[in-house]
């Protein structure tokens, strides 16, 4: 495919839909119901600062020109949600949604742009993932407020970052509750003990042949469905839940523990027993450290299930406190920008949570061929 | 299960497991059946006692009478292996099949929206597959946020999102199947980039020498490629749009499906239907997962290669 025509070509249509945007009304005022042209001049702007940018890019290897690009397009992506914010939402008009149109185009050139300039980089990933993450608010924030969509049914992120701000003690003691006494609870027993098992039943073949076909039939259960009977055994408290976590992270470390302590190479198995090595020197020395991505990649699973695991334990009754028991209640209260909110600090803490478990692992198993570039 | 218990049997091997596969299998399972049991002792004598004391509060009981009541007593918290079985078969077979009593409606309620919001995730997740692979920016802007959408407790969001689409006006197994679909596509991306990438760089030059197109690359080398990859995640996956389904189930207010089984039976303190929803849920996954497998294996014997070896 001929990237640079057909990328050309498409610059040229970005900037086109752009500058033609100026020819309709961009929003509309509710009130007097004329067209606000006032766009027109700030499109024009950056419009003009994205051509001169996009041209240099073609002559120019320098780092200022996707620099230069990506701030004209940052600019470009902030008139619209200034304009909207000036005038409130559903005033939004044609002239509006060509622009969007066209600015869509010229952020995934600009993308295009990033991810070959720097090849082969951190930087690089992070900043065309981040460019991404921040054009899907933008888009979330654009369309909710020009289309007036009932907060209902989705909220803008302005709203739900306020709310946020508004609540975040709230927000705060929930977390807490929800992640220090259930998550990390029944994640460490169920984690720990997953793999106590997986080490004991390694020593025995005969259980391990019968328990690997069994582990796989088991990690199709759908344990979720045990929160109810957890409840009931264990009550209302932290402990149901932890309970309920401890079961959800327990198979998959099993079978992963076992895949991966098994793993050892059965010449290098036999070297050790050659050099007279008994079972503890093997298992530290060889099959532990062959066991570690094998693990690595069940604390990942877990991390999530651990999440999931806690707020739907939560759904089921609880103290009065909790993530899940605050998206349940703010769905009853039609409160959605709390129950965003509370989404947004799940999976930012999810993703935290993830983050770490992935350091920890580059650092513990940094000779693995996948962690070598 | 049983697929893998019977290729795991003796086939005229050359040289014979001792022991066999089938005898740790079921060594297995019987310490389970036997863990249950001595378990349901202590776990259902409370509520054992609160009965006798109801019945006649004066009379003295043997620890034999106490013992063996244990495992047949009304309202246990742990119902044995024996009873379950009983509920399951009075349930699924002593109301017709379009009623609500019965189980099996259910079951099918479930897995028809789970094998709905599969397929669309399937399909999704190929998709998304064929773009990441075929376009670089995608690749570097989409992935690590795929990866960060898994890792929002997205079960967290089915109650709202059913709400909205309930709102909307769109059908409960749509609402149902849009939440398996969002848990199913992504182990499908994940395997399937990693498939379309795994032809090497020697037979991707040799199609490259009959200038081969894009398109053909793509239909003659990555996508047979890939199939391996591709079903090993829709084991996966499948399992997964099960959960969904559940919890979907579970967040409407338990009208039908197996969650809204297990959601009724919470409601009535009924620890013995709960038990029968989530054994049988534990079923049909397994029984999914196995029409899975059955898939791949006549997909990949048909496409030539050997089918992986079905011991795991």
């Amino acid at each position: 495919m001929p990237r640079g025509l057909a990328g050309r070509a498409w610059d040229m249509l970005g900037l086109l839909l752009v500058l033609s945007s100026l020819i309709w009304p961009a929003v509309i005022d509710p009130e007097t119901g004329t067209g606000l042209r006032l766009f027109a001049s700030t499109a024009a702007t950056f419009a003009a600062l994205i051509l001169l940018v996009s041209l240099l890019t073609r002559n120019l290897a320098s780092p200022v020109a996707p620099a230069a690009a990506i701030l004209g397009v940052i600019a470009g992506a902030a008139a619209p949600l200034i304009l909207l914010r000036l005038t409130g939402p559903g005033s939004a008009a044609f002239g509006l949604w060509v622009y969007v149109a066209g600015l869509t185009i010229l952020i995934w050139r600009a993308m295009g742009v990033l991810s070959t300039l720097i090849d082969r980089d951190i930087v690089r990933r992070i900043l065309v993932a981040s460019v991404f993450g921040v054009a899907f608010v933008w888009y979330w924030q654009v369309i909710t407020i020009g289309f007036a969509v009932p907060s209902i049914l989705l909220p803008p992120p302005s709203m739900i970052w306020d709310r946020m701000v508004a609540d975040v003690h709230l927000l705060w003691g929930d977390f807490r509750l929800t992640f220090f006494e259930a998550v990390l609870t029944g994640f460490t027993i169920g984690s720990l003990s997953g793999f106590l098992f997986a080490v004991v039943v390694e020593r025995y073949p005969f259980l391990a042949r019968g328990l690997i076909p069994l582990g796989s039939a088991f990690s199709a259960i759908p344990i979720i469905a045990v929160a109810p009977i957890m409840i009931i055994w264990f009550g209302f408290g932290s402990s149901s839940k932890a309970a309920v976590i401890t079961l959800m992270t327990f198979f998959p470390m099993l079978v992963n523990a076992l895949a991966g302590l098994r793993s050892a190479d059965r010449m290098e198995l036999d070297l050790m027993r050659s050099y007279g090595a008994g079972y503890p020197t093997r298992f530290f020395k060889l099959m532990l450290p062959a066991a570690l991505p094998f693990v690595f990649n069940a604390l990942k699973i877990n991390s999530t299930l651990a999440m999931i695991g806690a707020i739907v334990a939560e759904f089921f009754g609880t103290p009065l406190a909790g993530m899940g028991f605050r998206i349940s209640a703010s769905i009853g209260r039609l409160q959605l920008d709390m129950v965003w909110a509370t989404i947004a600090v799940a999976a930012l803490s999810g993703s935290l949570f993830y983050g770490c478990i992935t350091l920890l692992e580059r650092r513990l198993t940094f000779w693995h061929p996948s962690l070598r570039t | 299960m049983t697929t893998a218990a019977v290729a795991g049997a003796p086939v005229a091997r050359a040289i014979p497991r001792t022991p066999s596969r089938l005898a740790s299998i079921l060594t297995v399972l019987f310490g389970l059946v036997v863990i249950w049991y001595v378990a349901a002792l202590p776990m259902n004598a409370g509520q054992l006692t609160r009965q006798y004391a109801r019945i006649d509060p004066d009379r003295t009981f043997t620890f034999n009478e106490k013992l063996f009541a244990t495992w047949t007593v009304r309202r246990p918290m742990l119902p044995t292996p024996d009873m379950i079985l009983g509920d399951f078969w009075k349930t699924s077979t002593g109301a017709p099949i379009t009623s609500k009593r019965n189980l099996m409606f259910h079951v099918g309620v479930t897995a028809l929206a789970t094998t709905t919001g599969f397929l669309a995730g399937a399909l999704l997740g190929i998709a998304l597959a064929i773009g990441i692979v075929h376009l670089r920016t995608l690749d570097a802007s989409l992935m690590p946020w795929l990866i960060a959408s898994q890792t929002v407790p997205i079960l967290a969001i089915a109650p709202m999102l059913l709400a909205v689409l309930g709102a909307l006006s769109v059908s409960s197994l749509v609402a149902k199947a849009a939440i398996s679909m969002y848990l199913c596509f992504f182990p499908v991306t994940v395997s399937m980039v990693k498939g379309l990438r795994s032809p090497d760089r020697l037979s991707l030059d040799l199609m490259r020498t009959y200038s081969a197109t894009q398109a053909q690359l793509f239909v003659k080398l990555r996508w047979p490629a890939s199939i391996p990859f591709l079903f090993a995640s829709l084991k996966v996956a499948i399992a997964l749009g099960l959960v969904g389904a559940m919890v979907a189930e579970l967040s409407t207010g338990g009208q039908a499906g197996l969650g809204g089984r297990l959601l009724n039976a919470s409601y009535n303190g009924d620890m013995l239907h709960m038990w029968t929803a989530l054994v049988t849920s534990s079923i049909l996954a397994i029984v999914l997962v196995a029409a899975v497998s059955r898939i791949e294996r006549l997909v990949l014997t048909g496409m030539g290669s050997r089918p992986p070896d079905q011991n795991a």
